[in-house]
């Protein structure tokens, strides 16, 4: 008997309790399918009447082995591959492979178009967090901030469409700049955006930041202490929220961010209100430096020297960048070919998500949607 | 780490929820911060960026000429295969194209066949309803006549 | 001239069947012609209600809702309750059979009792109960034995998990509800939702949100806040959880099944809404402001209508709150019920209490 039932459980679990009183745990599949885990994450929940006892993510419904197929594309080729990870980053993503190829080939960037590049990844922080800020109304129950935030966020999208043609799968970055210059009008458009974006941020903070039931229910819920976030790995808002001071942006500038001034919110109990104010803050600091590199945007070329392709030296290339959900690398292996021996991508989902079990553990399954929400997490990401 | 109860609390705590019934009304309302379009009945006034991704096109000039020279760099730029160059022998023994074979179903729209052309043959084109019932339609041959 | 004489009830539907047919099969008539017009209206209005529901949440959320079925959308809802028929009326493997199939009917059945009491004008009513608000605390209860025996029946665990949440939230809620319910039926001395109405003649200084000062809108707030618990809807619509329980009792249900508990649903709404309009808001009784004229238009527009612009005013607020405010947890919820709304609803119980006794009703 006792075999048969612990072949019955989910695998990573151990056998559940029977109290003295009779009354037993049981276990709960969220997901795959499921409206909160927001993609193909399937959360095997452990309950105690609706404690949550423990929590364990089983990953891999989404593996499409990006990794494997970069090794037998191109290194340029592998740009448009990292649209299909964080696909709400993935201006970002694509940069971080450009910067990775720049560092092996010793490409420089102009002056404009490293401009372009911090303005296109803060454009797209904006974005992300605007869909987050949406979806985590949604799931906390009020269903039209989802609508108000796919609303500014279309506006964005907007201009990433005459930018590169593309309104998710940007592939937008190349080696050395960019694989266009920027349409015109389009500095004018961006002011146009933001002057839309802070009127509604305003509102959004009235709407969901200065809510009552918002604050109850995200209050000290889902605390995650420094020590413990940086053992799991968690960067970008997660890891800033629990008081982690790090973000690539700031203290190891890429790109030009080392001329903008911009601060780094950071939060102190990790909470999920924690989580909450650090990417609302984190969206008006984007503004400030989109501001800013509007107000220096130079003439010139926007990419250095076209090339179709690169053989790479033999050796091994590391890139990071700050994507809107943390940090986000490539390392590169080459043997001096075309295409890279091995490539890996270090993606902040995944790190994330590690802390889940211990933020949820002892919440309710409200607090556990709840946590879920305030990771942010991009389930392609995770598996890649 | 929940506040504290207080009649303060309490009284800012409801102004801020009938502030965010004041968000919502402010929505309903103002009809003009409607952002549906109503998407069947607007085709014919859609407005597509210049650079708008929808498909690769090979535009023809007024005599139905290409400038393709069947040179394969856009099927060497492909991450996946997207495009076949199939070529053929003019009346002068040159190789030229004989059929531009792109596979619309396979393709990702990456934009790189279009960077890798030193013709300017191929473009993207705005066509964005490719909803098909099986692959073949999705095939497309985008030469009309072989290469001179 | 007395209330009876002014709002005397005899309305000439059934004073004519009363003439064609002797006594006792008479009553039987008029109450077959009732239950037909209380279901046609309810199956009427609450199509109506899905209509306006999706279109007041568009226009909140900026967008336009549907346009497609009919002029504006209007026959959207006829649409989809097509669909509903004509999809399969699933049936889970391992669903107890007689729990699962039982339970989509007692919601509907329960509204539909209530409505039964409802005084929608003053000769338009099916019983005038003499203990009226006790029946409808009584029939109202059967919604939520619905969706506890569907919960318990689906054999999901995400409905067995919203069941048990609304039985505990319901049943809590139940009980500030019944205590401004009481409120009310102490200032009118009289249980009869009739009488009740009738007890508010006047100016619209005479309803009852207006006439007992405090208590009589801190009742109306919390009645409006308890009921909201009671109908499932956001923010209090633990039972779905939409976005925790996948949709919580409702869960397995598909076809008739589930558009039974979707009907009821806005039935539910519409009834409560009504009770609300004829507790607080003087029900059918035109709105006078003592100026004469003035009440002359206002009092010459059928009360039945009147009845239903209230209800609605009072079916926009819950629209309103659902699509504004996030959901609360179940622990929260049940805090500020036994925390909050009942020592709030009991402390305003008294204060009615005394201004009743003492005569310090707005005259």
């Amino acid at each position: 008997m006792a075999a048969g039932q612990s072949q019955a459980l989910p695998p990573g679990f151990s056998l559940r309790e029977t109290r003295a009183d009779g009354s037993q745990e049981y276990f709960l599949n969220m997901g795959p399918q499921h409206p909160s885990t927001h993609g193909v994450l399937k959360l095997v929940v452990r309950l105690d009447g609706e404690t949550v006892v423990e929590v364990v993510p089983h990953l891999g419904f989404i593996h499409r082995a990006i990794e494997k197929m970069g090794e037998n594309e191109t290194f340029v080729q592998y740009i448009h591959l990292t649209d299909r990870m964080d696909y709400l980053s993935s201006h970002i993503n694509n940069l971080c492979v450009c910067m990775a190829i720049e560092k092996a080939m010793g490409i420089g960037v102009p002056e404009r178009g490293e401009y372009i590049r911090v303005m296109v990844s803060e454009l797209q922080r904006i974005q992300s967090h605007l869909l987050w800020w949406g979806a985590f109304g949604m799931d906390l129950g009020a269903v039209s901030a989802f609508l108000y935030g796919f609303k500014e966020r279309e506006k964005i999208t907007a201009l990433f469409e005459e930018l590169c043609g593309a309104r998710l799968t940007m592939n937008f970055f190349r080696p050395g700049g960019s694989n266009a210059d920027v349409p015109e009008n389009f500095i004018a458009r961006i002011e146009d955006v933001l002057e839309d974006l802070k009127f509604s941020l305003d509102e959004f903070d009235v709407l969901i930041g200065k809510n009552p039931i918002i604050r109850e229910r995200t209050l000290g819920v889902g605390a995650l202490s420094r020590e413990r976030a940086l053992s799991y790995g968690c960067s970008g808002p997660v890891g800033r929220a629990s008081g982690i001071e790090f973000d690539v942006r700031k203290h190891d500038p890429y790109s030009v961010y080392d001329r903008f001034r911009f601060d780094v919110p950071v939060g102190k109990s990790g909470d999920c209100f924690d989580r909450y104010m650090v990417r609302m803050r984190e969206m008006r600091e984007s503004i400030r430096i989109l501001e800013q590199a509007m107000a220096g945007f130079p003439e010139g070329q926007y990419r250095s020297k076209e090339k179709p392709n690169y053989k790479v030296p033999a050796g091994s290339y590391y890139a990071h960048v700050e994507t809107a959900r943390g940090l986000y690398a490539t390392y590169m292996v080459s043997d001096n070919s075309f295409k890279p021996y091995r490539i890996k991508s270090r993606s902040p989902n995944l790190s994330n998500l590690a802390a889940l079990n211990e933020m949820s553990r002892g919440g309710k399954i409200a607090d556990l949607v709840a946590i879920l929400s305030t990771l942010d997490l991009i389930i392609p990401d995770i598996d890649r | 780490m929940t506040e504290k109860p207080s009649l303060r609390r309490f009284m800012g705590d409801a102004a801020n929820l009938f502030k965010g019934m004041n968000v919502t009304f402010r929505y309903l309302r103002n009809p003009k911060r409607v952002v549906t379009r109503e998407y069947p009945e607007n085709r014919d006034t859609l407005k597509f960026p210049e650079r708008f991704r929808g498909q690769v096109v090979m535009p023809h000039d007024a005599n139905g000429d290409h400038t393709c020279t069947a040179c394969t760099l856009c099927e060497k730029a492909c991450p996946n295969g997207s495009i076949s160059i199939l070529t053929t022998k003019n009346i002068a023994g040159k190789r030229v194209l004989g059929a531009f074979v792109y596979r619309l179903s396979s393709c990702t729209l990456c934009n790189l066949c279009i960077e890798a052309c030193p013709f300017d043959a191929i473009h993207m084109g705005p066509g964005f309803e490719m909803a098909a019932y099986s692959r073949e339609p999705l095939d497309l041959i985008l030469n009309k006549k072989e290469g001179r | 001239m007395t209330a009876m004489q002014e709002y005397a009830v005899n309305h000439p539907v059934g004073d004519l069947v009363r003439r064609l047919l002797p006594g006792p099969w008479a009553a039987v008539a008029n109450g077959a012609i009732a239950v037909a017009v209380i279901a046609g209206l309810v199956t009427v209005s609450a199509i109506f209600l899905i209509w306006l529901e999706r279109k007041v949440c568009a226009h909140f959320q900026a967008r336009l809702g549907p346009t497609r079925v009919g002029p504006m959308g209007l026959l959207q809802p006829v649409a989809d309750a097509i669909k509903l028929l004509m999809k399969e009326n699933l049936r889970p493997r391992g669903v107890d059979g007689l729990a699962y199939f039982l339970a989509p009917l007692l919601p509907i059945t329960g509204s539909f009792l209530v409505l039964a009491v409802m005084p929608f004008d003053h000769d338009l009513q099916v019983v005038d109960l003499e203990a009226g608000v006790v029946y409808v605390v009584a029939v109202s209860g059967l919604g939520i034995l619905g969706i506890l025996i569907g919960g318990w029946g689906s054999n999901n665990k995400y409905s067995l998990l919203g069941s048990m949440r609304s039985g505990a939230q319901l049943f809590s809620y139940e009980l500030s509800m019944v205590l401004c319910m009481l409120l009310i039926v102490m200032a009118s001395g009289s249980a009869s939702l009739r009488e009740i109405v009738l007890a508010q003649q006047g100016t619209v200084a005479d309803w009852w949100i207006f006439k007992l000062p405090v208590a009589g809108f801190l009742a109306f707030a919390l009645f409006m806040i308890s009921s909201t618990a009671e109908l499932n809807r956001g923010p209090l619509d633990l039972s779905e959880a939409e976005s925790e329980l996948t949709g919580g009792f409702h869960t397995e249900y598909a076809g008739i099944s589930f558009s039974m508990f979707f009907l009821a649903e806005f039935v539910n709404m519409f009834a409560s809404a009504g009770l609300g309009a004829t507790f607080f808001l003087g029900g059918f009784l035109a709105p006078r402001f003592g100026i004469g004229p003035l009440d002359a238009v206002l009092g010459f527009v059928p009360g039945v209508i009147w009845f239903f612009l209230k209800a609605y005013v009072l079916i926009f607020l819950y629209m309103w709150f659902r699509w504004t405010f996030p959901r609360l947890r179940i622990d929260h919820l049940l805090s500020l019920e036994w925390k909050f709304l009942l020592p709030v609803s009991m402390a305003n119980l008294l204060l009615a209490a005394t201004l009743v006794t003492f005569k310090l009703i707005i005259p």
